[in-house]
Parts: structure tokens; C-alpha cells; sequence
């Protein structure tokens, strides 16, 4: 294939992916805006002003960026896996597969989409916190870098997950066992200095903690660990996922007989 | 150079006895080829392996004269795929169909535009162009994957089972499209069916397939030429009395008796009809009509896929 028609073929699957989402936007960009308002409204009004801050926030303030991070996490993985899945369950990954797009191609484009929806939600959710407090970016490089890049890495793990399921129910089990516990876990509701040794000793190997730290540094200038150390744990485990996708889709694993 | 060609390509699907065993086969271009074979027999195996939907366990392949696996780009874009199950996005347009195809080969919006109008006019499914894939006939769905496997503009098309539930009017109209794309395109078309009269009307070469290994490859006529003999029903003027019947069974065909005016002959290769006739004349019968037991092509395939052929 020609640069020419990578790119077509790049963009043919990228726009049919963002098309996708955007056409069921009830499904897809509502329900997080819809949960992320009501923990505003219970945390944030409710009981949020009799708990004392943290670190010098406001719970709401200091939550804002871990309930984006958690959104963010489950729009990105959800709308690669189900995407990929439902396409073999059709089978018209079929299309994909006895054409010449490379797998390079295949990975970027789904990944692409699922980071645009990521990052679309990210956004939603700060301008909902916004009617509720008053809260800005500090920093809006890195701001949108933690947002593309968290997005980017889930929907790399979403496609992984997609790849390997064979029913419907397989592309539920990750984010319902795994996902959901690491993020209300990684920090999102609380500080690592607040809670026990032991505990806070396993969130430090947990990856959404680094996710949520880099995005609170660049919301409140507020950082736990070094973000540099977020930065490197990210970039890692995206080269990794991607790889380990890569491999998968040129052995056709779960795609080909 | 050869369109198609396979050398010693085997396939062992997961815990299973071979699907396909060593299995050699060359389609020339331009050829109008039938892949034929029972239920099972291994053809959509094949051509999953040369569309590379399925990894072979064995052997090479070439389309288009590239190797699939050192070329494989150049090899996939020579190649237009109908599948035998259907595999379109039920929530996609005809004509989103038909674009999104033609970008994962790298075929600007434009083009495949044009081309979309071309074949979905062709194929007259040009006003279904904005309906839905689900809302579409079986026989509708299985045109539209004809165009889609098209609209990167091919020179070799594989289609598995084309017309496997399309009616008599709509079979005649993709006959006729795709006896056109063979003769003004110039495209190599293979299909696989099971409807004999298929292959009879539109190939020019023919291959059969049982229980993953090749029994027969070569021209319509030597296909029919490799069978040990021919059976015809007679209908006579006369009833048989016995007499006669005894005279019959004397002769040098295998002869059995249908009806009280009615016989099957099986006239072998080295006979002929005129000797056939010679001999009834001599037997003072009179033959009112005649008609091939089978098809000869139907004779040669049940033939060539008995248990026990070529062992
Ligand atoms: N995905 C699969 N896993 C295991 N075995 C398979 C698979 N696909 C096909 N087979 C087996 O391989 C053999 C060949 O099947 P194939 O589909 O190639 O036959 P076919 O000639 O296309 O038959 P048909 O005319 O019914 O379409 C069969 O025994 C079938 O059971
Ligand atoms: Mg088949």
C-alpha cells in the first residue's frame, strides 16, 4: 500500500468507528455525564462540604479528575471492545481482514476512535464539574495529553479483550471485575497519604493511580507522585499493549481458523 | 502465469483429521472455473485459505502470480471475495458497504462512488443504495456482497456459492452478470455450487473436491470424458414381451427395465448411439423418445465423489 492509501484506508475505518459512536451518542456520550452529575450532586453538595478537604481541595475538587479518569477509562475500552467484537460476531471484520490494510492500520484506526470518545467524554465531564464549581485547567498540555493518552491505552486493552472474546458476556468480565475496582481503588476518592501503609502500597502498583495523579496535576497542580513517573509508567504499558496487539492480529488469533 | 495457484496446501483445522490434504490446483486467467464438491469436501476451506480468512497448516499460494505470503498486499488486491455466510454490518448502507470496502483497499471515496453506481445498477440494487443492510432480502444481501467483492476492481473474483437461495429469475440475472465480467472484463471467476446446470452454462474448467483432496481437475468435456460410460431412458413404441427381453439382455449393454415400455441403457464409452439403434432395429423396436439418465456433468460428479474413487 502506497502512504496515499494507508491513509484512506486509516481513515476510512477511523471515520466509520467516530461515526459509529457519535450516531448512538445517547448511549455513548450521555450515560457517563449522567452518573459523573450525580456524584457532583451527592459528594459535591450533599455531604461533600462536611468532609474536610484534601490536601487542600475540596472533595469535589479533588475527585473531579478521578471520576473523568474512570469515565474516560470505560468509554475508550467499551467502545473498541464492543466495536471489535460485534464486527467478528457479524463477521464483518471480514472486510478488514482479506483486504490489505495492515494490522498497523487496523489498531490505530479502532484505537484512534476510541480515544476521540475518551477524550470527548473527558471533556464533558470537566464542563459538567464546571456548572457545579468553579475549577480550571492549569495546565492544558498535559491536561490533554493524560486524557489522549489513558483513552488510547484502555482502547488498546479493550481491542485486546475483544479479540480474545468469544461471546458477548467476555467483553463485560474486564471492565465489570478488573477496571471497576482499580479505578474506584487508584485514588480517585481519596489521597494516598490519607489511608494505611498496606494499602497504599498496592496503589502504587495499581496504573490508573499515575493516570489519575497526571490528570489532577494538570487540573489542580496537585501531584502524589512525580509525574514524570506517570508519563513513563503510561508510555510503557501503551508500547506494551500495543505490541502484545500487534502480535495478536498478525497471528490471527481469535479471528482466523 | 497462473491466476490462482495452490502447491501442496493442507489444512488441519483444531483437533481434526485434515480439511485439506495436499491439494495442488492452477486457474489460468481469464478461466471461468467451477470448484466443485459434497457437503464438507473442503471448498470453502480452500478459499479461505486463499483469501486468507483461514491460515493453512501447509503448502504455498499464489494469486495473481504474488505469493500470499512473501507479497501478501499485492497478492489480496488481485483478489474480489463473495463468501459463502453472509458477513455484512447489518447496520451499514448498501453504498457504505460498498466505500468502506473500497478504503481498506486504499480506493479513494470517488472512485469507489462510480463504482458503487456501476455494479449496485448492474445488480439492480441501485435504489436499495440507502436502506440498511438488515433491511434487505437474502437474495439482495448476497448481490450487494457481489458488488462489494468488486469495488477495488479486481482481476480475480471467488465466489462461494453465489447463488445458494436465489430464485430462478435473479440466478439468470447473476449469470449473465458475471459471464459479462468474464468476457468484457476479462476477470478469472471461480464458484463453487452445487447446482450443476450452473457449471454447465457459465465454466470452462472444472475442479472437484472430496474429503480435502482433489479427484479431478480439467475442461468441462474432459470431465465428462473420464466417465466409464453414459445411461440413457428409452421409451419404446411397444410394449416388451418377453421374448425380446431375453433377446436385450443377450446384447452388449447394460440394460434395465424401467417400465412395460420404458428401459435404462448404459451405453459404454467405447459405444455408440448409432450402435445402440443398429442393434434395437435389429429387435425390430422402435424408439418414441430419449433423454439422458443425468446430467453428464451430474454423472461425472457422483462418479468422481463415490467412496472409493481413485484408491
Ligand atoms: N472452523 C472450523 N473448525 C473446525 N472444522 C471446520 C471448520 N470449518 C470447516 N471445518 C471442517 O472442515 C471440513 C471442510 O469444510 P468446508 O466448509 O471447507 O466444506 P465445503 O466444501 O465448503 O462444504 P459446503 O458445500 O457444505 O459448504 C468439514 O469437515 C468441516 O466440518
Ligand atoms: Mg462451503
Amino acid at each position: 500500500m502506497t502512504l496515499k492509501e494507508t491513509l484512506i484506508a486509516f481513515w476510512t475505518l477511523f471515520s466509520k468507528e467516530c461515526y459509529r459512536f457519535l450516531r448512538i451518542w445517547g448511549q455513548t456520550l450521555i450515560p457517563p455525564i449522567m452518573t459523573s452529575s450525580l456524584y457532583f450532586l451527592i459528594f459535591g453538595n450533599f455531604i461533600g462540604n462536611r468532609i474536610e478537604n484534601i490536601n487542600g481541595f475540596t472533595l469535589m475538587e479533588f475527585m473531579t479528575p478521578g471520576l473523568m479518569m474512570m469515565s474516560v477509562i470505560s468509554a475508550s475500552y467499551m467502545n473498541v471492545s464492543s466495536s471489535f467484537y460485534f464486527s467478528k460476531f457479524q463477521r464483518s471484520i471480514e472486510e478488514l481482514l482479506i483486504s490489505p490494510t495492515s494490522n498497523h492500520t487496523i489498531i490505530w484506526g479502532f484505537v484512534l476512535a476510541g480515544s476521540l470518545r475518551g477524550v470527548i467524554v473527558g471533556v464533558l465531564i470537566f464542563s459538567t464539574a464546571k456548572i457545579f464549581i468553579d475549577i480550571n485547567i492549569l495546565h492544558p498540555m498535559t491536561f490533554f495529553f493524560f486524557l489522549f493518552v489513558t483513552s488510547a491505552l484502555f482502547s488498546l486493552a479493550g481491542l485486546i479483550n475483544a479479540i480474545f472474546a468469544r461471546k458477548f458476556d467476555d467483553i463485560s468480565i474486564v471492565p465489570t471485575f478488573i477496571l471497576t475496582p482499580l479505578s474506584y481503588l487508584g485514588g480517585v476518592f481519596y489521597s494516598v497519604q490519607q489511608i494505611s501503609e498496606t494499602w497504599a502500597f498496592f496503589t502504587r502498583f495499581n496504573p490508573i493511580f499515575y493516570l489519575v495523579n497526571g490528570l489532577r496535576f494538570s487540573i489542580l497542580d496537585l501531584s502524589e507522585t512525580s509525574v514524570n513517573i506517570s508519563f513513563v509508567v503510561l508510555s510503557f504499558l501503551i508500547v506494551t499493549l500495543y505490541i502484545i496487539c500487534f502480535r495478536l492480529l498478525e497471528k490471527g488469533v481469535g479471528l482466523k481458523t | 502465469m497462473y491466476a490462482i495457484e495452490l502447491s501442496h496446501v493442507s489444512k488441519k483445522y483444531k483437533s481434526q483429521t485434515y480439511a485439506l490434504k495436499d491439494v495442488s490446483l492452477k486457474v489460468e486467467e481469464g478461466d471461468f472455473f467451477a470448484f466443485l464438491g459434497p457437503n464438507g469436501a473442503g471448498k470453502s476451506t480452500t478459499i479461505g485459505i486463499i483469501s486468507s480468512l483461514v491460515v493453512k497448516t501447509a503448502g504455498q499460494v499464489k494469486i495473481g502470480g504474488y505469493d500470499l505470503d512473501e507479497d501478501p498486499i499485492k497478492a489480496k488486491k488481485c483478489l474480489g471475495l463473495v463468501p459463502q455466510e453472509f458477513n455484512l454490518n447489518v447496520f451499514e448502507s448498501c453504498l457504505a458497504v460498498l466505500i468502506n470496502q473500497a478504503g481498506y483497499y486504499g480506493v479513494a471515496k470517488s472512485v469507489a462512488y462510480e463504482r458503487a453506481e456501476k455494479y449496485l445498477n448492474l445488480l439492480m440494487l441501485w435504489s436499495e443504495r440507502n436502506h440498511q443492510v438488515r433491511t434487505l432480502s437474502g437474495g439482495m444481501k448476497r448481490r450487494l456482497m457481489i458488488a462489494r467483492a468488486l469495488i477495488h476492481n479486481p482481476p480475480i473474483l471467488i465466489l462461494d456459492e453465489p447463488t445458494a437461495g436465489v430464485d430462478v429469475e435473479l440466478r439468470k440475472l447473476i449469470w449473465n452478470f458475471l459471464e459479462g465480467l468474464n468476457r468484457d472484463e476479462k476477470k478469472t471467476i471461480i464458484l463453487t455450487t452445487h447446482y450443476l446446470e450452473e457449471v454447465e452454462r457459465l465454466c470452462h474448467h472444472v475442479a472437484i473436491i472430496n474429503k480435502g483432496k482433489l479427484v479431478s481437475t480439467g475442461s468441462l468435456a474432459e470431465l465428462v470424458n473420464q466417465l466409464p460410460g453414459q445411461s440413457y431412458i428409452l421409451s419404446l413404441e411397444e410394449v416388451l414381451n418377453n421374448p425380446t427381453k431375453e433377446k436385450l439382455k443377450t446384447l452388449s449393454y447394460e440394460i434395465k427395465f424401467l417400465e412395460e415400455k420404458a428401459i435404462e441403457v448404459n451405453l459404454l464409452k467405447h459405444l455408440s448411439l448409432s450402435d445402440l439403434f443398429k442393434d434395437l432395429g435389429q429387435l425390430d423396436l422402435k424408439v418414441k423418445s430419449m433423454r439422458e439418465k443425468e446430467n453428464q456433468i451430474e454423472q461425472a460428479f457422483l462418479h468422481m465423489t463415490k467412496e472409493g474413487y481413485l484408491s
